[in-house]
């Protein structure tokens, strides 16, 4: 392999690697503050890229993306609020069975409202020919842009979750419910702020990502599957390890395309989503004793 | 005691019948072809059933058991061996008569596999994929359980979709009949349109039986037990995983066989029925049923599959599956023939019986 | 000779030792009880002699051969059977079904033999209704039968997972705080079925916190605080032992 064929597959690994990464955190965010597992994440990354498209046409493109985040995060917080807040003790299989219902009925209704085609907002800067030379190879500049787009949202999360009060109360509400409850902290607004954040990075994520890799309404499950195995790579509510997992998992699937055929790049991630979920639940970089004080 | 649990059998004969007379006079034979494959998702569901209700594990994979013994059984069946005849695997089948050869409509010879054969291949492939799956994955619990079993459903999915041998997007066609008694064939001919109804309930009921029989045993109460309260389950000398792992196998099973029969019906199979959508479908329709009701699960199998085979939903097919799962889960968890004042009658009949 | 050996057992949670460095036996036919206040490790001491949680050091023997390291449902078919402090029924189950699935170990009919209904299994069902419904009116409970355990009273659902446990046939019967939540004459009733229990050749090591019962019925009792075991004595040694009464009511000075 040449070394331009290898940048070239290593930018693409890192470009989709920190798009998982984000839906793993969206993923996380919800688990540390519930317990749950949001089936419907993939579906906010789809969401965010679908409703900028339609917004593109009569706004310029940073207002759009502004535009697309807000009104995913409105439909995070009353997916929430509908379909979550009031139910009592509700069991695992039932909120599991709950948030899958919920991700059919988004697609579904994507379906409906932007059909079957595959759309794509337009690259921030130039074409999709445009490309700028890095250690001798080309790379389109879109690629940065998910690659330092992505990285802000991390930068982001991090400095938000330890030096605001905010995410010190969320904190607080992931390491002991009860305990939170009893400081005075509202715990149920806290676990809609957290629908509602990770829905936003979702909303996010799938906007700077649709000039590459296009906008789908049923492109949401793929991407769910995947961010949970970085999720679980990186030992679920682990946000940091979840980065370095996602890097890990896209890089992998982008060298595979040379040993393998394309149409076998999903079945790749997913048996690693297996091979995890058998030899080391906790993740490669949690500790099993951690693991087994969660709950399922 | 014991012949209890058959009560409902003959009602549900009787209403098999009753519904054929009623189609027959009523001069619409076609809705029979409808419930016809409703009877094999039937078949499937009720497995499921046993799998989520009482064992109390999901599967987000059971279209991927479907799928195998299907595209199995239409690859065996179809797929013409006769380049590679003198393999040595094609000549061990062939010493114990299991391939047969048809000339097609220009001469050729063809060969492929007997049909029984390829039905017990296709079910010995299950129960190999389902014992090497369900080792590791029934180890694993709630949203693991849920995510790991979606995984091995879309792997499925992918495999048939990017495999030659199974005619990727445009699945396997011509899947011929399947006799499965002489003069007792399961296929698609106009004719034998009644023929297969009748097939398809025998076997539906055949597969109920096995099952009753199953859960009021001391398996059944094991496996009941397992749901109830699982540690307590293990100190009592229940082999926790051992009980999973088996009735998972056997679900699995009942879903091979309704994708081997089905497609011999249908004279195909798609990638479609290996789909996603398609094992969600199979888990709201148990949770429907009431997740620990066999009849619950039976009605709703036969009721909303001939509802959506009959096109009733139009576009809107998987959302209104959708839209019953998140109704039903948030509304009437136990299932909607289980709402509270139901099973207040139903404690009531039960004790009057047990009275005389 | 000891029907269970516990030599050196250790388990740690992290840096809490929770047993730590334990040894004691239990000869077989007696009452043993095993006392000690909040948090000095006894649930943790049961969960590891079950099984239910991995020991970090030492050994558990049951009839001279090593059972730690095997699974609970392993250790419950060798003839050990337990109750819980909070109790554990089975959810959606009736009493008799529950005390039913204690008949588990002694019967056989597997999968296959379910599915088809074999005539030999009939048999054998009749007769794990029947044991069941005699433990169920040793215990009182029998009009219970078909109610669902967990609507039952608090002291009847006690009742049936004794019932439950005892439908196994145990050599060995591990009772886990059992008068936790009794009155008076529910206790006193408890303290005469566990030693008609005993009188049955069972042998019974319990956990409890209520003294006056352990003091009544048990023969020897280990006294374990912060998870060490510091004293192992009959009852009335128990009751003088300084150093016990020093832990129970948390003084120095010379009562």
């Amino acid at each position: 392999m040449s070394s331009e064929l290898f940048l070239q597959y290593l930018f693409a690994g890192i470009s989709y690697g920190i798009i998982y990464a984000i839906v793993a955190i969206g993923f996380n965010i919800i688990y540390n503050t519930t317990g749950i597992i949001n089936f419907a994440q993939g579906e906010f990354v789809m969401l965010g890229g679908m409703i900028a498209i339609s917004l593109n046409p009569h706004l310029p493109l940073p207002l759009a993306i502004t535009l697309a985040v807000c009104a995913t995060m409105i439909i995070g917080a009353l997916i929430e609020i509908i379909f979550i807040r009031w139910l009592d003790h509700p069991s695992v299989l039932r909120l599991i069975i709950i948030t899958i219902g919920i991700s059919i009925l988004i697609r579904e209704a994507a379906l409906h409202i932007w059909g079957e085609s595959v759309r794509a907002l337009p690259y921030f800067v130039g074409n999709e020919i445009t490309s700028i030379s890095i250690f001798g190879t080309n790379i389109s500049p879109q690629v940065l842009w998910v690659i330092g787009i992505c990285s802000l949202i991390v930068a982001c999360l991090s400095f938000f979750f330890k030096f605001t009060s905010l995410g010190q109360e969320m904190r607080a509400c992931s390491a002991n419910r009860t305990a939170a409850t009893l400081c005075g902290i509202n715990t149920r607004n806290m676990v809609t702020f957290s629908f509602m954040l990770s829905a936003g990075i979702g909303a996010l994520a799938g906007c700077v990502m649709s000039p590459i890799t296009y906008t789908q309404y049923d492109g949401g499950t793929n991407l769910a599957i995947k961010g949970f195995t970085v999720a679980i790579l990186g030992g679920l509510g682990n946000s940091m390890a979840a980065v370095a997992a996602g890097l890990l998992l896209g890089i992998i699937e982008a060298f595979s395309v040379s040993v393998l055929p394309l149409a076998f790049q999903d079945a790749i991630s997913i048996s690693i989503l297996l091979i995890i979920l058998f030899v080391r639940p906790h993740g490669l970089f949690g500790s099993k004793e951690a693991a087994g004080l969660k709950e399922f | 005691m014991g012949l209890k649990k058959y009560i409902p059998i003959p009602i549900l004969l009787l209403a098999v019948v009753a519904i054929q007379l009623t189609t027959h006079y009523t001069e619409t034979p076609f809705y029979l072809t409808q419930l016809t494959m409703s009877a094999y998702y039937a078949l499937l569901v009720t497995g499921l059933c046993l799998v989520m209700g009482y064992a109390g594990q999901i599967s987000l994979g059971h279209a991927g058991f479907f799928a195998i013994g299907g595209y199995t059984s239409a690859a065996l069946t179809t797929f013409n061996f006769t380049p590679v005849k003198d393999h040595a695997v094609l000549r061990f089948f062939d010493k114990f008569h299991l391939l047969m050869t048809t000339e097609d409509m220009f001469g050729d010879i063809l060969l492929n596999f007997h049909p029984w054969a390829a039905c017990v291949i296709a079910i010995i492939v299950t129960i190999i994929i389902a014992f090497a799956i369900g080792i590791p994955v029934l180890k694993l619990k709630g949203h693991y359980l849920a995510m790991a079993t979606l995984g091995f459903g879309i792997i499925i999915y992918r495999i048939v979709l990017a495999t030659e041998f199974f005619g990727e997007a445009d699945g396997i066609s011509e899947v011929p009949g399947f006799n499965v008694l002489p003069g007792v064939s399961v296929n698609g001919d106009f004719d034998a349109r009644i023929q297969n109804y009748y097939i398809a309930w025998t076997l539906v009921t055949i597969g109920l039986v096995l099952l009753l029989n199953l859960i009021h045993s001391r398996v059944g109460r094991a496996l009941r037990a397992i749901h109830g309260a699982e540690d307590a389950a293990d100190a009592m000398g229940v082999d926790t995983a051992g009980y999973k792992l088996n009735i998972f196998v056997i679900s699995a099973v009942f879903a091979s066989i309704a994708g081997i029969f089905l497609t011999h019906y249908n004279g195909g199979i798609g990638p479609s029925e290996a789909g996603v959508m398609k094992s969600v479908r199979y888990v709201a329709i148990v949770a429907i049923g009431g997740m620990a009701s066999l009849w619950g699960a039976l009605v709703m199998a036969v009721g909303l599959s001939f509802l959506s085979l009959r096109g009733m939903f139009g576009s809107y097919d998987d959302a209104v599956f959708g839209a019953i799962l998140i109704l039903i889960m948030l509304f009437a968890p136990d299932g909607l023939l289980r709402l509270h004042y139901l099973d207040k009658v139903k404690r009531f009949f039960r004790k009057t019986e047990d009275i005389s | 000779m000891a029907l269970l050996e516990i030599q050196q057992l250790s388990r740690r949670f992290g840096g809490l030792r929770a047993v730590d460095d334990v040894s004691f036996s239990v000869p077989e036919g007696i009452i043993k009880a095993v006392i000690g206040p909040n948090g000095a490790g006894k649930t943790t001491l049961f969960n590891l002699i079950a099984g239910n949680l991995p020991l970090s050091a030492g050994s558990v023997s049951f009839k001279e051969k090593r059972i730690s390291g095997l699974k609970p449902f392993q250790i419950a078919s060798k003839g050990i059977s337990r109750t819980y402090q909070s109790i554990k029924l089975y959810l959606g189950m009736t009493a008799l079904e529950n005390v039913m699935v204690g008949c588990h170990t002694h019967s056989s009919a597997g999968f296959l033999a379910g599915m088809f209904n074999l005539p030999w299994t009939w048999k054998e069902e009749k007769q794990i209704r029947e044991k069941s419904m005699e433990l169920l009116s040793l215990l009182d409970i029998a009009e219970f039968a078909d109610t669902e355990a967990t609507s039952l009273a608090f002291g009847q659902q006690r009742a049936v997972e004794l019932a439950r446990a005892l439908a196994s046939e145990p050599e060995l019967l591990l009772l886990d705080e059992p008068a936790a939540g009794l009155n008076i004459y529910e206790t006193a009733r408890l303290a005469e079925l566990i030693t008609k229990v005993r009188d049955r050749k069972i042998t019974v090591l319990l956990v409890e916190h209520d003294m006056s019962l352990v003091m009544d019925i048990s023969e020897e009792i280990v006294v374990l605080s912060f998870g060490r075991k510091i004293a192992e004595d009959t009852p009335h040694a128990i009751q003088t032992n300084r150093e016990v009464v020093r832990i129970y009511l948390g003084e120095d000075d010379d009562a």
